[in-house]
């Protein structure tokens, strides 16, 4: 097992390097500089471009601003914004949590009820509930997110009243951050109410951000489950007179888990993409706004390191996806 | 489901009754749209910054009287200006209490140490919080060109402040009355160098203003407490909170549902029912903007001002208004907008008249004309679709047998290769006013000076009188005969269609039917101390 980790990890410096090529690379690609949009329509002369650029570090050969990137990456300096000025690491980590609040409660939102759904197709082949709920993830998988989010927030919140229309708490309450998640510190700030105010602002933007997750993930468990389920060992254990519960709980749902799991891990990159447009509609702090401000702005810096960080957050739960492979499957961690 | 409803209703009953106990602290929630860049006001430059910063927490020398562009008393009390119009002296506002934090005190009021202070920080490269945040840049001061205006800034005693100018200049009193030159506390600045905080400047902003800074978490929630000691009128609200709120759409269901009492920027397309709705009030002005084309007088035939004349009036600009602004705006006919001083109302706008606009066009024979339309990739108040309007100039250049192509780059470079010379083809812009000065828009976007490198009339456009008439202009500064001055300028700026004027649009602020006293400003900017809210 130990050897598996180590060359999972060995594997991941060549990939994290790859994607800081790319994430220097994908901004400076866009067509427009920061200089130019910072000026907007009142122009701005080309003395003035000239100095700010050199001021910024623009005007030096691309290869050597990629090296001073890299030497100040491992120095754990990630630059600092143009925009606000202010160090892209702090500002991660101020809006990271969110991010991962929602991420997070979406994702479990959409395993909870994705499995079973898929699970229960799968042995209902062809039944209503197995062509109502296909279909209806067919549905889910196309939905464009935006659309569907105001859909919800004009019905919910407009029409019903029953759920908060934007933001993270009500703001009536006020405290100052202790972990950044709003579930644990409306917990601990002892305030009246202040908890089930931030489950409520939750609701929404979670199931919104599950829908495309919780479709696949249904879908891709009655696949698998389908096919484990013809598997000569589902019959020899039917044939065992084996009882139908511990057939699909024990045998059949267990092989068809790793395909399931390999889509959830993958699920993370969409989630990620899914957060850009969730969080710009539900007004929700968090990192996806922040980097599609940053590159309307080309505000290198924060999209360059911003990427490269969320990169890493994905690299490493795919490390983990990867990991838990080795523990329902032993013959994964021996290849 | 049915606990959950009843849970959810729960959850709303409590938050009504803890709302109610609020009423007596009366707490005014603006929906804003984007994130402050930061507090302190001279790096930036966006509005909505300029409204989570410069507004709330501080005061300027001279201010905007509100709801309009003149210019009032601020810090300053009053001021004198020299015969020759280079020296400006002013005479502070004695007991202007400064705001307090956790991390500072003031010892002293407001005096001109603090002046001096905040404009030296932004014109010396060798003052100490030139940088006090690395890569932090003062493109205002710069773009307003006060390093050439401004020769020195002397203290006279602690309450007398005298600016020197390189040349006499009418607009001055106007530039320092915007955010960029927001006084900031001396004293502050001291406490945090001494403390090596420097960066709180921007972070924790102690100002004058009528409101205090109490907290911001990013992307999310920005909150003040009105100011007791405020030296002008004290707000009538309690606490004032920004909840950011990027999508419009949004925004517009926050307000319907009570989160908050005043939202900018509606969706065009949902003033009609913003306006059916009883619980709403929508208050409208027309903006201090102009949509414009402009062509590029330096290449033939567009150099002729007849043949500019002519395509002008192939134009249909009322169906541009209907179909883009939805109605939504005034057809421009002159490049400043009805709500600035000096607009000259006399003139009589091109008209529509296609046929005459071919006979013209084969008087100077210009025949089979090709040309490109460029159209911008972004949304803007003054040009809420850049591509339909060229579209429906398209079609109406094609009546005169004038074929016309539509181009359109990414934001960024559309800006910089609008501005090439040489540049092919009429490209679709607009402006909007910083700071309420007809040279604001007149030198900014047509004079001779702004046709080079950098500048911004993306006409190209150099008429020696014109500019020898804003030039004499901003070196007049009785407002009377400035006035005439550029009624004159209009009139020639008409008779030579550098541009094709389209329109300048209505700006709309939806607010809560519990909400009085708020005041639209023509600059654009969200203010909340007068602001009231009914029980």
């Amino acid at each position: 097992m130990v050897r598996f980790i180590l060359s999972k990890l060995l594997f991941l410096i060549p990939t994290f390097l790859g994607i800081t090529i790319i994430a220097f690379g994908f901004v400076r690609i866009l067509p427009g500089d920061p200089v130019l949009l910072m000026a907007g329509e009142r122009g701005v002369s080309p003395e003035r471009h000239a100095e700010l650029s050199a001021q910024l570090g623009f005007d030096r050969p691309l290869v050597m601003q990629y090296f001073e990137f890299l030497g100040r990456l491992f120095h754990g300096d990630l630059g600092n914004s143009l925009v606000t000025k202010k160090p892209v690491l702090g500002e991660f980590l101020t809006l990271f949590p969110a991010t991962v609040e929602l991420g997070l409660f979406a994702i479990v939102l959409a395993t909870l009820i994705g499995v079973p759904v898929g699970v229960f197709a799968a042995i209902k082949r062809g039944s209503w509930f197995d062509q109502v709920s296909m279909t209806a993830a067919l549905v889910g998988f196309s939905m464009p997110i935006f659309w569907w989010g105001l859909l919800l927030i004009i019905f919910f919140s407009g029409i019903l009243g029953w759920t908060p229309v934007s933001g993270r708490i009500s703001l009536m309450y006020y405290f100052p951050d202790s972990t950044g998640f709003m579930l644990i510190d409306s917990l601990t700030s002892g305030q009246k109410g202040a908890f089930t105010s931030a489950v409520s602002h939750l609701i929404l933007p979670s199931v919104v951000l599950a829908t495309i997750p919780l479709a696949v993930i249904a879908r891709q468990t009655r696949s698998a489950m389908l096919e484990v389920m013809g598997e000569d060992y589902v019959r020899t254990a039917r044939a065992k007179g084996m009882p139908q519960r511990r057939v699909i709980g024990v045998h059949a749902l267990r092989n068809a888990m790793i395909p399931v799991v390999t889509t959830i891990g993958l699920q993370i990159g969409v989630l990620m993409a899914g957060a850009i447009l969730t969080e710009t509609i539900f007004s929700w702090p968090g990192i996806g706004k922040w980097m599609i401000d940053s590159i309307s702005r080309r505000d290198y810096p924060v999209v360059q390191s911003g990427l490269l960080l969320i990169a890493g957050m994905v690299m490493l739960v795919n490390l983990l996806v990867d990991l838990t492979y080795g523990l329902i499957n032993p013959r994964i961690r021996a290849s | 489901m049915k606990y959950f409803s009843r849970s959810l209703i729960a959850v709303s009953a409590v938050a009504l009754m803890s709302a109610a106990a609020a009423a007596e602290a009366k707490t005014f929630v603006y929906c804003s749209e984007a994130s402050p860049e930061g507090f302190d006001p001279a790096p930036y430059t966006a509005g909505g910054t300029f409204d989570a910063s410069a507004h709330p927490i501080y005061n300027r020398l001279t201010e905007f009287k509100k709801g309009t562009t003149e210019v009032e008393p601020g810090l300053a009390e009053s001021w004198d200006v020299s015969e020759d119009g280079t020296e400006y002296t002013f005479h502070l506002r004695e007991g202007v209490k400064w705001h307090s934090n956790e991390a500072f005190t003031p010892s002293r009021d407001f005096n001109a140490d603090d002046v001096i202070f905040s404009f030296e920080r932004q014109s010396d490269a060798d003052n100490p919080w030139h940088q006090y945040i690395p890569g932090v840049t003062y493109e205002y001061y710069t773009s307003m060109a006060m390093p050439s205006l401004v020769k020195s800034i002397e203290k006279i005693d602690d309450y007398t402040v005298k600016f020197t100018l390189n040349q006499p200049e009418a607009p001055f009193l106007a530039n320092i009355a915007m955010a960029f030159a927001s006084i900031v506390s001396k004293e502050y600045a001291d406490t945090l160098e001494a403390a090596g905080r420097q960066e709180d400047l921007n972070n924790m902003p102690i100002g004058t203003g009528p409101f205090t800074f109490l907290a911001y978490q990013k992307d999310a929630v920005i909150r003040y407490r009105k100011n007791p000691d405020y030296w002008g009128t004290a707000p009538k609200i309690d606490d004032l909170i920004f909840a950011i709120t990027p999508d419009s759409a949004v925004r517009l269901q926050k307000l319907k549902a009570g989160e908050c009492h005043l939202m900018p920027y509606p969706a065009p397309a949902d003033i009609e029912s913003i306006r059916a709705d009883d619980s709403l009030t929508l208050d409208e002005q027309p903006g201090l903007n102009v949509g414009y084309l402009a062509y590029n007088t330096t290449v033939a035939p567009f150099d002729n001002p007849k043949v500019r004349k002519a395509l002008n009036m192939a134009i249909n600009k009322e169906a541009i208004v209907q179909a883009v602004f939805q109605g939504a705006a005034e057809p421009a006919k002159n490049p400043i907008p009805p709500t600035m001083w000096s607009y000259n109302d006399a003139i009589q706008d091109d008209p529509y008249d296609p046929e005459a606009s071919k006979a013209m066009l084969e008087e100077e024979g210009v025949t089979d004309l090709s040309m490109k339309i460029w159209a911008m990739p972004v949304q803007r108040p003054y040009m809420p679709n850049a591509r339909r309007t060229a579209e429906l100039m398209q079609e109406d250049l094609s009546k005169v047998g004038v074929n016309a192509e539509i181009v359109s780059y990414e934001w960024g470079e559309y800006l910089s290769k609008s501005m090439e010379p040489g540049r092919d083809g009429a490209v679709l812009l607009g402006w909007t006013g910083d700071n309420g000065d007809p040279d604001n828009f007149l030198s900014v976007l047509l004079s001779c000076d702004s046709a080079g490198d950098g500048g911004a009339n993306r006409a190209f456009w150099c008429n020696e009188e014109f500019s020898q008439l804003l030039q004499d202009a901003k070196v007049t500064s009785d407002q009377a005969e400035r006035t005439a001055i550029y009624e004159q300028a209009q009139e020639v700026f008409k008779d030579q269609a550098p541009w094709f004027t389209i329109a300048h649009s209505t700006q709309y602020v939806p607010m809560s039917n519990k909400v009085s006293g708020f005041v639209m400003s023509p600059l654009g900017d969200f203010t909340f101390e007068t602001v009231d809210l009914a029980e």
